[in-house]
């Protein structure tokens, strides 16, 4: 009998939903609660016998409160996520549940097996938004302190010398941030050689790609040139976005991703003109990182085929169509992409570009980073970057040490999870 | 009066044949017994239940939550967290962010409960003379101590960051502004600082209270003999605050190895590592980090209260001699 009882999950336990309810956890980079909450209340007005309770939630609960909730055998019924190989264990099978599990396959071919157990053909969810990481620019900076924008083949060496003249030219904090994540850095790291999966699936060592990249980032943090406030300001691996930087005009050059379009358009209204410039190149690439996020269907539930039925609305063409044209989203449906024709509701004219830029950009991402979204030890890779980098940020660690500790936390959480 | 005990008093009448049944029955311990079990069961399922499953989960270990699917791993990570070839210098050792965190706390604790004492003693001290507006100076000072660690913690973040109302007022008298919570150094004293901002109201609350128990014929009888004010200080009120004063430090030393909750929000235990104290790196290893791990948590939760329970023991044995004497 499983001993069910510990302090722990006792704190931090969802309340299920009850009979017919379909509680919903969702966070939000931008637009999209708004828009969710919209779907949804059409949704109930359709389907009168379901009650779907929406909880709009912080992405820090998504990545720490929601996994410990499911690994007691509990949480909400779906939930956007980002954590999707490694929790693909607590997903919900929903092909039984569904009107057309055929058609689903058919729509979300490419990212299924992102987000289910390795060797498994459930389905258990679907992509809300494909995301790319990819770097902004602020244009007017740029403008005002004379220097051009550099190009589509420029590295990252000519991006953060370019942005830290701006920066010293209009007596700005730095050069430019890259968001405080293990995520953000990898494309970068591919793009200059990194490798992160070996021949048999399990973590490869820290090669040269990673120590390349990491050490110039370093560098440049050192140097003043990356605002040293995103990365030096925290311990482990938390997550911290320089967006307000960018927002605020503090920072010329920002790198992040796809999902901050409808943030920057939004927050930055019409204040400085700022345009998406794909990802800088390294040695061998000039690759961002796919990803996204997934509405997944949790297997605690008590409600099935209740939770099928918002799945699959969800899910649908239309509804998935209107999402991401509200939203500033790439989307993952196959049919929605194959009919084109995406009108994105906005009237800013940096949006559409910058959409473009990153449709563009993700022909660009190099085979090393396309396994990364489905692979397993991803997010082990992403905290032993993020923590020990931050100490030698913060003149803790040598760069060797840093690189062997990193190796070592790597094999210590696959050792745990053969435990 | 009558009329409010009178269904005290029916209802024990009624009580009083079972009691004595039981009583007959289980002898005057079990009735001892009797009367302790609620409170015991109370302690049991909330305290030691608890504390004997957080032992468990430090003996096992993957990544699951549930006991009965995690796997016995003994000693495993316990002689992970104490592996190491200089315990002086976390460098050297297996788990290198616990013993940063250990040198961190004790750091921490013998800056913070020094100065928190000394400052709670000057205050208590001020706030002990007829000062004008006496009470609303001490409303002042017990402030802090009403505010939640969380509100505490930003409150200093917005004065502190890079952006911050203490770099905007430096700037605009024409100082170099300051990156105070992104260097070690400064990180770390603003730990210790607000810490000690937000809880010394109490302490000095704890130390007034003592303060004004001293009779005051002895310092009356000092002033006719002419005693100089640091004599009166080292001989008369330090002797007879040292009760007030134990207890205050054992307090704030077994609080301040605890800290955790404003220096999360204010530094995050930035920059790198160096203000990451134990209850933060316990929390991040079993819950917050992309590379959890329950079982270690659970390990150094365990090595922390073995050191919370030598600081209460020696808090008892000070008071039991403070008060042989």
């Amino acid at each position: 009998m499983k001993l069910r009882l510990t302090t722990l999950a006792a704190l931090l336990l969802a309340t299920p939903a009850a009979a017919g309810d379909v509680r919903l956890m969702w966070y939000s980079d931008g637009v999209e609660g708004a828009v969710i909450e919209d779907l949804v209340q059409r949704f109930m007005a359709e389907n009168p016998g379901i009650n779907v309770i929406l909880d709009n939630v912080a992405y820090q609960v998504i990545q720490e409160q929601l996994p410990i909730q499911l690994q007691a055998g509990q949480g909400p019924d779906i939930a956007r996520v980002t954590n999707l190989k490694e929790q693909a264990d607590h997903w919900l099978d929903l092909t039984p549940y569904l009107a057309d599990p055929d058609s689903w396959r058919t729509s979300f071919a490419d990212t299924l097996d992102w987000m289910r157990p390795d060797g498994s053909d459930a389905i258990t969810g679907f992509m809300t938004q494909l995301t790319l990481t990819g770097g902004f620019a602020n244009a007017t900076l740029f403008e005002q302190a004379g220097v051009p924008l550099p190009g589509d083949s420029a590295t990252w060496d000519d991006w953060v010398e370019a942005s830290a003249q701006v920066a010293e030219a209009l007596d700005l904090p730095a050069a430019f941030a890259i968001d405080r994540s293990g995520h953000r850095i990898s494309g970068p790291n591919v793009s200059y050689g990194a490798n992160y999966v070996a021949e048999d699936g399990k973590p490869a060592p820290v090669d040269e790609g990673v120590r390349t990249f990491v050490g110039k980032l370093v560098e440049w943090t050192e140097e003043g040139r990356m605002l040293r406030d995103v990365w030096v300001s925290a311990a482990g691996s938390t997550y911290r976005a320089a967006a307000e930087d960018f927002i605020n005009a503090q920072i010329p050059f920002y790198y992040s991703g796809s999902w901050q379009v409808a943030n920057l358009s939004t927050k930055i209204g019409d204040a400085f003109d700022w345009v998406a410039t794909g990802s800088p190149c390294g040695t061998v690439a000039c690759s961002g990182l796919q990803g996204g996020a997934a509405l997944v269907a949790i297997k605690y539930t008590r409600n099935p085929e209740e939770v099928a039925k918002v799945m699959e609305w969800l899910a649908s063409e239309p509804v998935v169509k209107e999402f991401s044209e509200r939203t500033l989203f790439l989307p993952a449906h196959q049919g929605v992409i194959a009919k084109g024709g995406l009108q994105f509701v906005s009237d800013d004219p940096h949006v559409q570009p910058a959409l473009e830029k990153f449709v563009a950009s993700s022909q660009l991402v190099a085979p090393a980073a396309q396994l990364l979204p489905p692979w397993k030890w991803a997010n082990a890779y992403y905290g032993a970057l993020v923590t020990r980098t931050s100490q030698v940020m913060a003149g803790e660690l040598s760069l060797d040490d840093a690189f062997t500790r990193m190796d070592q936390d790597i094999a210590d959480a696959v050792a745990q999870a053969a435990q | 009066m009558k009329l409010a005990t009178a269904p005290l008093a029916a209802a024990a009448r009624l009580l009083d044949p079972a009691l004595r049944a039981l009583q007959r029955t289980t002898g005057e311990r079990g009735m001892i017994a009797f009367f302790l079990l609620p409170n015991m069961a109370i302690f049991g399922i909330f305290v030691l239940f608890p504390m004997l499953t957080n032992f468990a989960y430090s003996v096992t270990g993957g990544n699951a939550l549930f006991l009965a699917d995690r796997s016995f791993v003994g000693a495993q990570h316990y002689a992970r967290l104490v592996d190491c070839q200089n315990h002086l210098d976390p460098m050297t050792c297996r788990d290198d962010k616990f013993w940063t965190a250990v040198w961190n706390t004790a750091r921490f604790v013998l800056l913070q409960v020094t100065l928190m004492t000394a400052a709670a003693m000057i205050t208590a001290l001020i706030l002990n003379r007829s000062l004008p507006g006496r009470s609303f100076w001490r409303a002042v000072f017990f402030f802090p101590v009403l505010l939640s660690p969380v509100v505490v913690g930003l409150i200093w973040r917005w004065i502190l960051q890079r952006q911050g109302l203490l770099n905007w007022a430096m700037d605009s008298l024409g100082f170099d502004t300051v990156n105070w919570l992104t260097e070690r150094t400064s990180a770390f004293a603003a730990a210790v600082g607000v810490s000690v901002w937000a809880h010394m109201g109490f302490y000095a609350l704890i130390l007034l209270a003592g303060l004004q128990a001293i009779p005051k014929d002895l310092y009356e009888a000092a002033e006719m003999d002419g005693t100089r004010p640091t004599r009166v200080f080292l001989r008369i009120t330090l002797p007879l605050l040292l009760p007030n004063l134990l207890v205050v430090i054992v307090l704030a030393l077994i609080r301040a190895v605890q800290i955790f909750d404003e220096v999360y929000v204010l530094t995050g235990g930035g920059p790198g590592t160096s203000t990451l104290f134990l209850t933060q790196y316990i929390y991040e290893i079993g819950f917050a980090s992309l590379l959890r791990n329950p079982g270690l948590a659970a390990a150094a939760s365990i090595l922390m209260g073995a050191v919370l329970v030598l600081l209460t023991l020696a808090q008892l044995g000070l008071a039991r001699r403070a008060e042989r004497k």
